[in-house]
Order: C-alpha cells, then sequence, then structure tokens
C-alpha cells in the first residue's frame, strides 16, 4: 500500500509539472520551435527584457494588485468588525449573502454585470469608452473583498469579547481598544486576506478581460493578447521566471515559518 | 465621560465601519447583477423585450452530422449548454477520481511530508491559468511532444487538439488543485480515533471507507465539485485555445456576443447560465444537508 501510494504521488505530481517543466525547457530553446530542443539560448530571454508593452504590463498588474489588496483589506476589516457585531438575524443573513455572491457565481457573470453597469453609466455621461483603470480596480477589489472579509471574521469569532471591553473599562476609548486590543488579535486574519486579496487580483484574467480599458493592461490580459497569434517561446521566458519568482517566495515563507516555530517549540518544552 | 455614553460611541463605530462595505455591495455587487438581468430584458433602445431569453432557447443553426453526412437542424444555444455542462461533468468527475486518493494520501503523510506535498499541488494554481492552458496546447499538437513520445515507444500519434478531449484534459489540469485543496482539509482534520473505532469494533477496510472516511468527507468533496464545476462549466479561454475554437462552450457564447457588441443577448445567457447554476447549487446544498443529518 505504502509503495502503491508513491507511485500515485509521483504520477500525480508528473502530471503536474511535466507541462511547466516543458515550459521551462523551451524557454532556453535556440529556435522557434515548441516541440524540438536545437540548442540552448537565452535570446528568448533577451527579446522579453526589450518587449516594452509586456514590462509595463507587469508594472501595472503590480500597481493594480497593490491598491486592491491594500483597499479591499481595509475595508474587508472594517466590514467583518460590523458583522461580527451584527444582532440582527435577517440583516446578517443578508450581508452573508452578498457576500456569497462574488465567490459562488462564475467570474465571467461577475465580469459581465460590473462591465454592464459601467456601460450604462458610461453611456449617461455620454462617454464612449467607459472601461478605464478605474473600473479595473473597482472590479478588482469587488471580487477581493469577500475572501478578507472570511478570513478576518473567523479571527474575531474566535477572540474573547471581554478583551476590547476590559481595555475599555480600564480607560480606553473605543476607537484605542480596537486599535490596541482587537487589531493584534485578528492580525493573522487580515495577513492572510491581504496576501489572497493580492495574488488573487495579480492571477484575475476573467474579470479583468470585461472591465479592462484600452489605456491600462494587465498581464494576464496582455498574456491573453499575445497567445491569439502565434506565439514564440518569449512567453515561455516569461512563465519561467513567474515560475521561479513564485518558487523563491514559497521557500522564503517557509524559511520564516519555520525560524518562527522552532522559538515556539522551544517554549513549549520548558 | 460616563459608561452609557461610551457604550453609545461604540456602537455607533460599529455601524460606521460597516457602511463603505454595505454601500460597496449594493453598488457593485447587487446593482450589477440587476443590470443583467435589465439587459437581459431589453432591446438595444433600452425597451422591454423577451426577445433575447427567446432567441437562447429557439435560435437553431443547420450543422453536418459526422456519421451520416447529413445537415441537420439544431438548437444552437441548448446544444451549446448541454455540451458545456456535459464536458464540465466529466471534467469534475475526472477530478475527484484523480483528487480523491492523492488527497487521502496526503492527509495521512507525516506532517512535514504534508505541507510538502500539499505546496507542489498548490504551485501550478499559482502559474497563470492562460499559460497552463498554452502549455496544454503545444504538448497536445499533432507534431508536439505528446505524439513525439507516442512515436518513441512505438504508437501511432492521435489527434489530440480541438477534440473534446483536449478540452477536458485542460478543465482537469486546469482546476485539478481546486478539487484537491478541500478534500484534503477535511480529511486531515478528520478526526483519526474514528477510524480506529471503526477497525475495533469489526469493520472492514473498504467498510471503513464507505461508512466512516466517505460520509465525512463529504462537505469537502461537495466544496471540491463546485469550485471545479463553476469554472469548467463557464470557461473561454480553454476552449478557444484546446478545442481550437471548434467546442463553442456556454462561456465562449457569452464572450462572442460581448466582442461582437451584442450586450443585451449576452446578458441573456449570463442570466440563464447564472439561474440554472443557482438551482444546481441548491439541490447540492440540500443534498449534503440531508447527508449530514442522517
Amino acid at each position: 500500500m505504502k509503495t502503491a501510494s508513491r507511485i500515485y504521488t509521483a504520477i500525480i505530481m508528473l502530471f503536474l509539472f511535466a507541462p511547466i517543466a516543458i515550459l521551462l525547457v523551451f524557454s532556453f530553446n535556440e529556435s522557434k520551435s515548441l516541440s524540438v530542443f536545437s540548442g540552448f539560448s537565452l535570446k528568448w530571454y533577451k527579446e522579453l527584457f526589450n518587449d516594452s508593452s509586456t514590462l509595463s504590463a507587469v508594472k501595472n498588474t503590480i500597481i493594480l494588485a497593490l491598491s486592491a489588496a491594500a483597499i479591499s483589506t481595509v475595508m474587508g476589516t472594517a466590514a467583518a468588525v460590523g458583522i461580527n457585531k451584527l444582532r440582527n438575524k435577517y440583516i446578517r443573513a443578508a450581508m452573508d449573502s452578498v457576500t456569497n455572491i462574488p465567490m459562488t457565481n462564475p467570474d465571467i457573470i461577475t465580469g459581465i454585470s460590473l462591465m454592464l453597469m459601467f456601460v450604462f453609466v458610461g453611456r449617461l455621461f455620454g462617454s464612449a469608452t467607459s472601461l478605464n483603470f478605474w473600473t479595473m480596480l473597482i472590479a478588482h477589489i469587488t471580487f477581493c473583498l469577500p475572501y478578507v472579509i472570511l478570513q478576518v471574521l473567523p479571527k474575531l469569532q474566535q477572540m474573547d469579547k471581554s478583551l476590547p471591553e476590559a481595555a475599555m473599562d480600564l480607560g480606553c476609548t473605543p476607537l484605542s481598544a480596537f486599535i490596541k486590543v482587537v487589531i493584534p488579535e485578528i492580525m493573522p486574519g487580515i495577513i492572510t486576506g491581504l496576501i489572497m486579496a493580492f495574488t488573487l487580483s495579480l492571477d484575475d484574467f476573467v474579470i479583468s478581460y470585461f472591465t479592462v480599458g484600452n489605456d491600462f493592461q494587465t498581464l494576464p490580459i496582455r498574456i491573453y493578447n499575445m497567445t491569439k497569434k502565434t506565439v514564440t517561446p518569449k512567453m515561455y521566458a516569461l512563465a519561467t521566471l513567474i515560475f521561479f519568482t513564485i518558487l523563491s517566495l514559497l521557500l522564503l515563507s517557509n524559511l520564516s515559518d519555520s525560524s518562527e516555530a522552532k522559538p515556539k517549540r522551544r517554549r513549549k518544552d520548558r | 465621560m460616563n459608561r452609557n455614553s461610551v457604550k453609545q460611541r461604540s456602537n455607533l463605530i460599529d455601524r460606521l465601519v460597516l457602511a463603505p462595505y454595505s454601500v460597496w455591495a449594493v453598488l457593485f455587487i447587487v446593482i450589477p447583477l440587476l443590470f443583467v438581468a435589465y439587459y437581459a430584458f431589453t432591446d438595444t433602445n433600452y425597451c422591454f423585450t423577451f426577445d433575447n431569453i427567446s432567441r437562447f432557447f429557439t435560435a437553431t443553426s443547420s450543422i453536418t452530422d459526422i456519421a451520416t453526412g447529413e445537415a441537420k437542424e439544431v438548437h444552437t444555444y441548448l446544444l451549446i449548454f448541454w455540451r458545456s455542462l456535459r464536458l464540465a461533468v466529466i471534467s469534475t468527475v475526472i477530478c475527484f477520481l484523480m483528487g480523491y486518493p492523492i488527497a487521502y494520501i496526503i492527509a495521512r503523510a507525516a506532517p512535514k511530508t504534508q505541507k510538502t506535498i500539499i505546496t507542489l499541488v498548490m504551485i501550478p494554481m499559482w502559474m497563470n491559468f492562460l499559460i497552463r492552458t498554452y502549455a496544454w496546447m503545444t504538448i497536445l499538437q499533432d507534431t508536439g511532444i505528446f505524439n513525439g513520445f507516442l512515436g518513441l515507444i512505438g504508437l501511432k500519434p492521435v489527434h489530440i487538439i480541438g477534440t473534446e478531449a483536449a478540452v477536458v484534459i485542460g478543465m482537469v489540469y486546469d482546476y485539478f488543485p481546486y478539487m484537491v485543496m478541500p478534500i484534503y482539509s477535511v480529511l486531515a482534520k478528520m478526526d483519526t480515533r474514528l477510524i480506529e473505532a471503526a477497525y475495533d469494533l469489526g469493520c472492514n477496510s473498504t467498510g471503513v471507507l464507505r461508512r466512516v472516511i466517505w460520509p465525512l468527507s463529504l462537505p469537502g468533496v461537495i466544496s471540491g465539485t463546485t469550485m471545479v464545476l463553476i469554472p469548467s462549466i463557464s470557461t473561454f479561454y480553454i476552449s478557444q485555445k484546446l478545442g481550437n475554437g471548434k467546442f463553442y462552450l456556454i462561456g465562449d457564447a457569452i464572450e462572442g456576443q460581448y466582442v461582437a457588441n451584442n450586450l443585451h443577448f449576452a446578458a441573456a445567457i449570463a442570466l440563464i447560465l447564472m439561474l440554472i447554476l443557482l438551482v444546481c447549487m441548491a439541490v447540492m446544498q440540500r443534498y449534503a444537508e440531508r447527508k449530514a443529518y442522517a
């Protein structure tokens, strides 16, 4: 049984990583062929770094993801605090189901629905192109918010309710009790929410596709436009760079996890 | 400051912190959905009409039957919807059959191995989904690596790209982690003493799997299923790239109408898709709840 599960795990890993491995290998291919490896070369990387629209798409993606993550984290954390305090059963249920909508609806419907509204409102104001950076930012904040709320809400529910009360009894104003007591308690949820929002925004294609304007292209949109025509291994070079960025971020977070975990374990031993 | 006024201010703060999100949710979640319905039931002059909805159910086109060579009339959008549903269900079932065993294996591994394998399963998810799909396009091409491999082991090349099989492979690959993650997290949290108890009480291993592990993992299976089914049913990039644009899915239909600037008909298709998915999810939720109480 043990060997059987090892073999099965190996097969799944092969299935998951074979396509990525092929991307990595062919990004160093000398010729344009994506099936015959004719020699090692870095020319696709060179071409990638000379492609100004891809580079500006990378910059745009990061700007958009940072703004969407920051705004949705602040608004989502505040919303979670408010939802947690709701006493009215029906308002609470309504709030929960509205928050669920962007997560359960297919992305294409979220994208279409926002696009229809932007186009309609744009027409009211008589502008022909109503889609731009701001519509995309609104769309990204909208689909990130539920994930932030769902990360923060459980932390608030787990928190000891008497902590902020104790702080206020000891003379804190409600605001300073919130900042000094509640925020540190729910910080892990806020951080996870922030990271989730950032990565979701970074990777989103479908919703961006329907809300993107002409003036602001993100990386997934740029990749979509590149794959419409015949593709050069330039895109494979880009994929390779993305892969190694993810890998190093993961290794970093694992390292910081284990360095944090060690002192904790020692404390337990004592 | 007396206690009462502090309490009042605290209540006011509670309401104020919820205000921005409430406004946002109404403006950008609720109202856009109303716009979908509004566009679906209006024509280009924003006059009320049923035409968009009825077009979905009645539009026909003629296709040539591959087997007999005869041309026949089919309901265009009903056929597209049926094809989307069929391919999405097939992909979801394959994801489940492949994903459940691996989720189980990971959940039973040593904690350190668990963390490594689950990270490995998630890495492809963080790669851009367009690039992942595109990689399969080059692998499955007639002159691609897959056929090269078949030739190496002495098999005849097969034509995959542009077939339904290629679309299913793409869906399975892209959404596989969404099936594994929820099942794994349920299995990892499961109380192993329940399994030991079942063995102690004379259950054999298939009995344990069927009577203990499977019912307890059902919430994970349900959420994994929805997380694979919903993106598969509404995808348009996978079918464009791996189906060579031949396998028109419901997502392609919406995207095609959007590109052609037929926003009203695009909204009608989106509305119908949304309503059907809502019914599906409600049925699944019911089923899960009944199982949980049984």
